[in-house]
């Protein structure tokens, strides 16, 4: 067994947090500054920081990451960071020479109390920022919140530094991306065309996380929200945010500073997220839904009706990220599946109270987020109330190959396996992704353990 | 060493790659770029800081402390006391595998600890969550062992890790707690963190359990970290040879192997820079001679046994090691006549670490395969001139901050395994005791090799030597085969290995003989770009009649 030492009985935790089902914010600010066309991410902090995020995001995209470090020492955590960042910021555009730094403070910075909005100034008054070239910033303590809450923060910072009002609307609808991967952002761009909505997506890392080979190596790949189109967003005639964690605060930030109204929907995972964000948009563009839309879900439907025994009462355990585990618990519903396990350890209320409400259904449902909110826990939970299907990151791997338990990897981060960059999980045809993994994941369960006599040929 | 021919001036090389840079980054960088002369090995900068902005290899003193010289040892609670990225990150990603003696024998490597801390702990103080942490921890799991890991805040708000510890260690009575103050921001690289990780192994762990263990040849086996099942193959080659392993530092290995390790009668020495640290000090307080030994490579492997049966003097084992040599050789050569036409004259770049961009040159040197250019990722002038540079390495402010233990010899236990004139006798046959003479003396002449290279050197090098492999981490893989230049991960071994040993050997070759030879690097143009752009090109079918 590979967690040996994991028992049964589960005793309240307060101080340790064992096999957490989270990270830390820069993490999530790097992610989303790869979004933005010719951006270089900048952790404001040890060497350490950004070469764990840069590998852990190669590792879940295999691909190229690039961010930089403003590399602290000793000296530099006892007599403030400022120094290191303006060396920084000229050594990068003088070597990388990006058309934007986006920057993110550590749990070191922070603790040091180094003012990122201080010290981009200093750098602009001191005239190290070349003509036409910017640097913004967000503040990511690595002890609040999560990589999410990193994540929402780099993109409130994109947003806020970025839009300007000109007092003319453009006709165009902002959509901000939850945290989804490329292949989600392709499919949201995508969807939008169908539709006939012209929108801006940010950040967007499809063409960036998702490179082609080519025999060049792009540092800049062609992807990424421009900062043209970024300027836009301040015009645009409302915004999406897909996902009350990660996206709502960037499209408050755009209400409040440029009078953008906004709506929040769940991130288009699965039937009745993908229905809501489809009635949304069309709406909110004041056009018809195309046939070939409809058609999409009318296919997925299809598969939902055809194979409704083989999800019928199956009990699945989760853990996650919350903007995905929201709509990801309610598609499992909506499959007359039972979510029972699901744990996230990024804090928010917001969680709690919308899986009570999307759970009315299971009163036996477990579900736990925040602090100690980790996978120990969900084990724990599963050792008691054994599942079907167990549905998270790669690390889940442990738990399911102890347990036995079939496993569909979901989210961030996942190491061992390829697709989740190209294949998307969002809109109908993520939602028919999703069946066909959670299909596959049964259904060679039963041919491998089946008795020979009962070992089926249709299924 | 013979002399690089045939390949671009190296001085006009260095002068391109710091082209770019600001004149004082420049100039700070062409120190660290160096034109190779095996004889006269003239100096590195090395362990210094990095400038700031530079896209740089390197990790944190937090990664060498846990990451590297404590994370593979199996019956540890490895608590990381910090908010949760830290843990996060070093959780199973270096590949150190283990093999519990039972499938109920401890192991913690599969779990992730962390105290978690959230600003609150921040603000007024972590210590009391730590020791919530760890009594929790306690009563889990009942291990032997704790160890608490500091992160960059936990230093800054002053937190007492050491104290902490103390107190819950009094407290249990039966778990060894012990802290390390390896915040990220200590030194310039994870190098700070082996050193850390040293003096807390060795004052809180090495000499606890005075049993000697039975066996004629015991040693240590230092600086090896079970990356791919590397300490699985030297232990089987020990075995076969008669060597006795006390304990590994720390591949496969368990607290009570490393309480245990002072009895042995010698340190080999793997990883020259995360852990001669360890051999220097119980050569100071035991009595135990090091020899650097490098299991890397076949040749080197059967080089590196029969430094160990010299040492240990004895006509018995060196018929052995003879033997199993002789055992072993048929089946690499069967493997290199097969692959060595293939990868003869092709050209290497080894960029990672603190030894292996040296050791991996034995295995290019079997395949025929020349080293144009190597540099470590986090070592010091020793690991590339030798060891006889030491006297003269200037301590600076980043390295003075890193505790050096006065150690002296233990009046009970000191007892020198060889006397002084066995020592000059072994060095008279030519055997290295205590010493490492660095990668660069086995480097061609006019070859370079760079310290902490960056990513603008990277991609620069790539572009003037073309080399057919690269050499390196996760997070240059991807950028160098968007290049078109196959990377293999030395860190991580692309999820192979193992590469020590004979087998060792054999799976490198096939490993490297697979990825330059691999047809995909030729399919990267579509067949419309070859030819020029599709548009463009007339049309040149004829219409076929019959």
């Amino acid at each position: 067994m590979l967690l040996r030492h994991t028992p049964k009985e589960v005793k309240a935790r307060e101080g340790l947090t064992i096999n957490p089902a989270k990270t830390c914010q820069p993490i999530g600010a790097m992610y989303a500054a790869l979004g933005i066309h010719g951006c270089l991410p900048h952790s404001h902090g040890s060497q350490g920081c950004c070469s764990y995020h840069r590998s852990t995001l190669t590792r879940h995209y295999k691909e190229p990451v690039m961010a930089a470090t403003s590399s602290f020492t000793e000296g530099a955590s006892v007599f403030g960071g400022q120094a290191n960042l303006l060396q920084s910021i000229e050594t990068i555009f003088s070597v990388y020479d990006p058309d934007i730094i986006a920057v993110h403070s550590t749990c070191l910075s922070e603790t040091i109390g180094d003012d990122l909005q201080q010290i981009t100034k200093k750098a602009s008054d001191d005239g190290k920022i070349p003509e036409g070239k910017y640097v913004i910033y967000a503040s990511t303590p690595s002890f609040v919140g999560s990589h999410v809450t990193g994540y929402a923060n780099m993109v409130t910072g994109i947003a806020e530094q970025f839009a300007k009002s000109t007092g003319e609307q453009k006709d165009q609808i902002n959509i901000i991306a939850g945290w989804m991967e490329p292949s989600d952002m392709r499919e949201i761009k995508r969807l939008s065309k169908e539709l006939g909505v012209k929108i801006v997506l940010f950040p967007d890392t499809s063409d960036v996380l998702d490179a082609p080979q080519t025999g060049k190596h792009e540092f800049y790949p062609k992807g990424g929200t421009t900062i043209e189109e970024l300027i836009s967003v301040g015009d645009s005639k409302c915004s999406l945010a897909l996902g009350c964690i990660s996206a709502e605060p960037a499209a408050i930030a755009l209400d409040k500073r440029c009078k953008v109204p906004f709506e929040t929907v769940d991130m288009p995972i699965g039937l009745s997220a993908t229905d809501r964000f489809i009635m949304s948009l069309s709406k909110a563009a004041g056009v018809d839904v195309p046939d070939e839309i409809t058609d999409e879900r009318g296919r997925l439907i299809d598969v939902m009706t055809d194979m409704e025994q083989y999800f019928y009462g199956k009990k699945v355990a989760l853990f996650g990220d919350p903007d995905q585990l929201i709509p990801l618990t309610e598609f499992l519903l909506d499959l007359n599946m039972k979510p029972i396990h699901i744990v996230s350890g990024t804090p928010g209320q917001r969680f709690e109270k919308r899986m009570k409400e999307i759970l009315q259904r299971i009163p036996e449902a477990n579900f736990k987020n925040g602090l100690n909110a980790d996978m120990f826990l969900l084990h724990q939970w599963m050792k008691n109330e054994p599942v079907d299907l167990l549905i998270g990151n790669t690390y889940g791997k442990y738990i399911a190959r102890d347990e036995n338990t079939p496993f569909i990897r979901f989210g961030f981060p996942i190491l061992d396996r390829i697709g989740h960059s190209y294949f998307p999980n969002v809109g109908y045809a993520g939602s028919l992704r999703l069946i066909e993994k959670i299909l596959g994941a049964f259904m060679d369960r039963q041919d491998r353990e089946a008795p020979e006599e009962k070992f089926e040929l249709v299924m | 060493m013979e002399e690089m021919k045939h390949y671009p001036d190296p001085a006009k090389v260095r002068e391109e790659l710091v082209g770019k840079y600001p004149a004082k980054v420049a100039k700070k960088r062409t120190k660290s770029i160096v034109i190779n002369d095996p004889e006269t090995r003239p100096e590195v900068q090395a362990n210094v800081r990095t400038v700031p902005g530079i896209i740089t290899q390197r990790g944190c003193s937090y990664a060498g402390c846990k990451g590297v010289v404590l994370g593979p040892t199996r019956d540890i609670v490895n608590i990381v006391h910090g908010p949760i990225g830290c843990s996060f990150y070093a959780w199973l990603t270096r590949r150190n595998q283990t093999r519990p003696e039972t499938p109920e024998h401890e192991n913690y490597i599969t779990y992730c600890f962390s105290t978690d801390m959230q600003e609150e702990n921040v603000v007024f103080g972590g210590e009391k969550k730590l020791k919530q942490a760890i009594q929790e921890a306690y009563d889990l799991f009942h291990p032997k062992s704790i160890a608490i890991f500091s992160t960059c805040p936990v230093g800054l708000i002053g937190d007492d890790v050491h104290a902490a510890s103390k107190e819950m260690r009094e407290k249990f009575g039966d778990c060894n707690v012990f802290g390390f103050s390896c915040e990220g921001y200590r030194g310039v690289s994870q190098s700070a963190g082996h050193h850390i990780a040293n003096n807390g192994v060795f004052k809180h762990i090495v000499g606890r359990n005075n049993t000697i263990k039975e066996g004629k040849f015991k040693l240590n086996l230092l600086g090896e970290y079970n990356i791919g099942g590397d300490a699985f193959e030297i232990e089987r080659i020990f075995e076969k040879a008669g060597l006795t392993l006390v304990a590994s530092f720390s591949g496969n290995s368990t607290v009570g192997q490393l309480e245990n390790s002072h009895t042995a009668d010698l340190n080999v020495i793997m990883c020259h820079r995360s852990i001669n640290y360890m051999g220097e000090m119980m050569e100071t307080k035991y009595g135990i001679p090091w020899m650097k030994v490098n299991f890397v490579g076949a040749e080197s492997t059967a080089k590196s046994l029969r430094k160990i049966a010299e040492y240990f003097d004895d006509e018995e084992l060196k018929a052995r090691v003879e033997a199993v040599i002789a055992e072993e050789m048929p089946k690499v050569k069967a493997v290199i006549d097969e692959i060595r036409p293939r990868t003869e004259g092709k050209t290497a770049m080894l960029f990672v670490g603190g030894s292996r961009a040296h050791h991996y040159q034995d295995l290019f040197t079997e395949l025929g395969m020349t080293t144009v250019a190597a540099g470590y990722e986090f070592a010091h002038r020793d690991d590339y001139e030798g060891r006889h540079v030491l006297p003269s390495i200037k301590v600076d402010a980043d390295s003075k901050n890193i505790e050096e233990l006065k150690i002296t010899a233990d009046p009970e236990l000191y007892q020198p395994r060889k006397t002084e004139a066995e020592l000059e006798a072994l060095k008279e046959k030519g055997l290295e005791i205590n010493g490492y003479e660095g990668m660069m003396k086995q480097m061609m002449k006019k070859s370079l090799v760079v310290d902490d290279v960056s990513h603008y050197e990277s991609e620069k090098l790539i572009e003037i030597y073309k080399p057919d492999i690269f050499c390196a981490g996760i997070k240059e893989k991807y950028v160098v085969q968007k290049m078109g230049v196959p990377l293999k991960q030395l860190h991580s071994y692309d999820y192979g290995g193992p590469y020590t040993g004979f087998i060792g050997a054999t799976n490198f070759y096939r490993d490297i003989d697979r990825m330059v030879n691999n047809p995909v690097w030729k399919l990267i143009k579509a067949p419309w770009e070859k030819a020029g752009n599709g548009k463009s090109t007339e049309l040149e079918a004829s219409y076929v009649t019959q």
